[in-house]
């Protein structure tokens, strides 16, 4: 579950973590009253920040203002132009795609003066299943470049399991960014309290990108980038309710509702699977069969003729479907019974009136799978049966055609 | 022979009693499953499906000689029933569990490390050796017995390739769901090199997604020591980056673990990688 960078300094602060002190907001009133405090508080450079979901907002621009998602300010008047340029437009990053997505929020922060920039990312390191601590010298810029050109400039510690970080990997990291003396006991400081943020709130990534040193040699998450594991949210209920459900696709979170596992995409075909391996197998037989999959939808192991329905509904809202392939391998679950769900479906006057011009294709294999294809052949709807994998891709190519 | 589970399994069901761990118990004693009981905590002393419930696993194993155990405990009590079953001196661990916390997997992989045994999963089908031993949820009567070791993180696309093999008359030594999780026991690599020493193997089936590396790991032992004919399919070709495709490993991220890098990997490797998930079986039977 992501969350916004102003709730996760706030996190982060309550560990002990420095961050610039700021106030979130989501008026230009509530900007200036921000920026005011601020002021009050010794503050003379002020620095606007967009808060949404996505990444790159420094280099992101809005469609309608053509504004920097983070406004570097000198005076109060300063902020409230920034406020106004950034509020309620769309803000296009690398990471949200042509359609950008609304600023409904800022944070006002202190514009604390650099040294120097650091990286510092905590993830799983999957091929060993432990945390790894990675810091770089090369803070600023996008880390995956470093990583790819100059690998060694990326220090790694990896957590022993079950364990809290050890000091002398917080101190091997920190000496390796090259801090000395006040600030290398603060950078060790600054590392062993932000991986127990991390283990504490069961976070699945951390990153601070910059973390900076500044001229009086403190050293602060600038920026920070925090998600977290959501199959630990059951023992974290404050942080379950920073969830920000106007960030997400509404499509996804209909989908959601119904315990479907939706992605929305920009194909043709729209499909339908019982699984997210299979799903994904059937989204590349789509693309095989000289279409785009329109989605990816895994209905899970209990697809019944409710579940059914509403993946039905939530493929035909997308105007692009041009077909649908419904693709269900009956385990435990009995094709027959999925294929009294499919006509039901198909039968509903919602269902019916878009479809008229949608082709379905149903491939059921599994226990009952002759039984269900013979109820869907005798069934006198424009839906289209198949039993193998093979075939069914026939049939997707052949509507296309 | 086969790997790690068969004749010589004696396996009780952790979660025995709840309604997940009922259903399935019943369906694999009705495959011929050596279950010999089963653990739900405050439960000791009651029988269930007329087999014994414990209250640990400790006293399973020391009443029934118990080797194997399959969980069906919920998520949140999951990777302690894991732990358990390891210090237990339980060999073989099949968790089916979906929705286990990553910090609690860290530490109950660890704990099955320490004391020597197997963990499959969790999140994951389960594994079984046709006509000897059906240990999880998959449906027992797609698969016949034969000499191709399958291996693969998804559940129902491990059924589709099981069906095309047992359709074109390949019976499969053991077939393994390892789980689409991000923190597993079995890996991919794990599972060939059982596959390679089992004399009953004779073909490696291969199946893979998007994300993480674990498929490359196991091409590179299959290029350095596996002789035996490997196929290989990588679901996700079409997978948008930066978004998780159902399972929680199943994510490209920064321009890593994408389809066509793994495909490239494993064809480097000399394993004959397949487009279309609907030619798994065609392809392997065209190299035996």
């Amino acid at each position: 579950m992501k969350i916004h960078e102003y709730q996760a300094k706030e996190i982060l602060a309550s560990y002990g973590v420095p961050v610039p002190k700021g106030i979130s907001t989501t008026t230009v009133e509530g900007s200036v009253k921000a920026a005011e405090e601020l002021k009050t508080n010794g503050t003379s450079l002020f620095v606007v920040k967009a808060q949404i979901h996505a990444g790159g907002r420094g280099k992101g621009r809005t469609k309608k203002n053509n504004a920097k998602g983070v406004i570097l300010c000198k005076s109060i008047e300063e902020v409230q132009e920034a406020a106004e340029s950034l509020l309620n437009d769309i803000l296009v990053t690398i990471q949200t795609g042509p359609s950008g997505q609304l600023i409904q929020r800022l944070y006002v922060t202190d514009g604390v003066d650099i040294e120097k920039e650091f990286y510092l990312g905590i993830l799983l390191d999957r091929t060993v299943s432990k945390n790894v601590i990675m810091v770089s010298t090369e803070g600023g810029v996008e880390i995956e470049k470093v990583a790819e050109e100059t690998p060694k400039k990326i220090i790694k510690a990896w957590v022993e399991p079950g364990m809290p970080l050890q000091v002398n990997q917080a101190r091997m990291l920190a000496f390796s960014l090259g801090l000395k003396d006040g600030a290398l006991k603060k950078g060790i400081k600054f590392i062993m309290g932000i991986y127990n943020a991390f283990l504490k709130t069961d976070a699945d990534m951390i990153e601070i990108n910059p973390l900076i040193l500044t001229p009086d040699q403190e050293i602060i998450a600038l920026d920070a980038k925090v998600s977290f594991d959501g199959n630990a949210l059951f023992r974290h209920s404050h942080i379950s309710e920073l969830r920000d459900e106007s960030e997400e696709d509404p499509f996804e979170l209909e989908a959601q509702k119904y315990d479907l596992n939706y992605i929305k995409l920009d194909g043709n075909v729209g499909c339908m699977v019982n699984g997210a391996g299979l799903a994904m197998a059937t989204m590349d037989i789509i693309k095989l069969s000289g279409g785009e999959p329109a989605n990816f939808l895994d209905v899970g192991g209990g697809a019944n003729v409710e579940t059914v329905k509403n993946g039905f509904r939530i493929i035909l809202d997308d105007p692009n479907v041009k077909a649908i392939l419904i693709n269900i391998f009956g385990g435990i679950v009995r094709c027959d019974r999925v294929a009294n769900g499919v006509i039901e479906a198909v039968k509903d006057p919602e269902i019916a009136e878009k479809v008229t011009n949608v082709p379905i294709i149903v491939r059921l294999q599994g226990t009952n799978a002759a039984k269900a294809k013979e109820i869907i052949d005798n069934s006198d709807l424009n839906v289209i049966s198949a039993v193998l994998l093979k075939e069914a891709a026939d049939e997707v190519s052949k509507v296309l055609a | 022979m086969s790997i790690l589970v068969g004749n010589q399994t004696r396996l009780i069901v952790q979660g025995f009693t709840g309604s997940e761990g009922t259903f399935h118990a019943e369906q694999m004693i009705a495959y011929g499953t050596p279950l010999v009981g089963g653990v739900t905590p405050g439960k000791g002393g009651q029988k269930h499906l007329d087999l014994p419930v414990f209250n640990t696993v400790k006293e399973a194993v020391e009443s029934e000689g118990v080797n194997t155990t399959v969980i069906f405990v919920p998520p949140v009590f999951a990777a302690d029933a894991i732990a358990e079953a390891a210090f237990s001196g339980i060999e073989v661990i099949i968790c089916i569990t979906e929705g286990i916390p990553i910090n609690d997997m860290i530490v109950a992989k660890q704990i099955v490390k320490s004391h020597g045994a197997t963990l499959i999963g969790p999140n994951c089908p389960g594994i079984i050796t046709p006509g000897e031993a059906k240990i999880g949820i998959m449906p027992g009567n797609i698969f016949t017995p034969g000499s191709v070791g399958v291996v693969s993180r998804s559940g129902t696309l491990t059924y589709e390739a099981v069906d095309q093999l047992t359709k074109i008359g390949l019976g499969q030594s053991t077939a393994i769901g390892i789980g689409g999780d991000p923190v597993i026991g079995t890996t991919h690599l794990d599972a060939v090199k059982l596959f390679q020493d089992d004399f009953d193997t004779e073909s490696i089936i291969l199946i893979g997604e998007i994300g993480g590396s674990a498929e490359e790991e196991a091409a590179a032992y299959i290029k350095a020591h596996v002789n035996k004919p490997v196929v290989a399919f990588i679901a996700g070709s079409t997978a948008p980056p930066g978004r998780r495709m159902g399972h929680a490993g199943a994510i490209i991220s920064g321009g890593k673990g994408t389809a066509q890098e793994k495909k490239r990997v494993l064809s480097e490797a000399g394993i004959t990688v397949v487009d279309s998930p609907a030619e798994i079986g065609a392809t392997l039977k065209s190299l035996l």
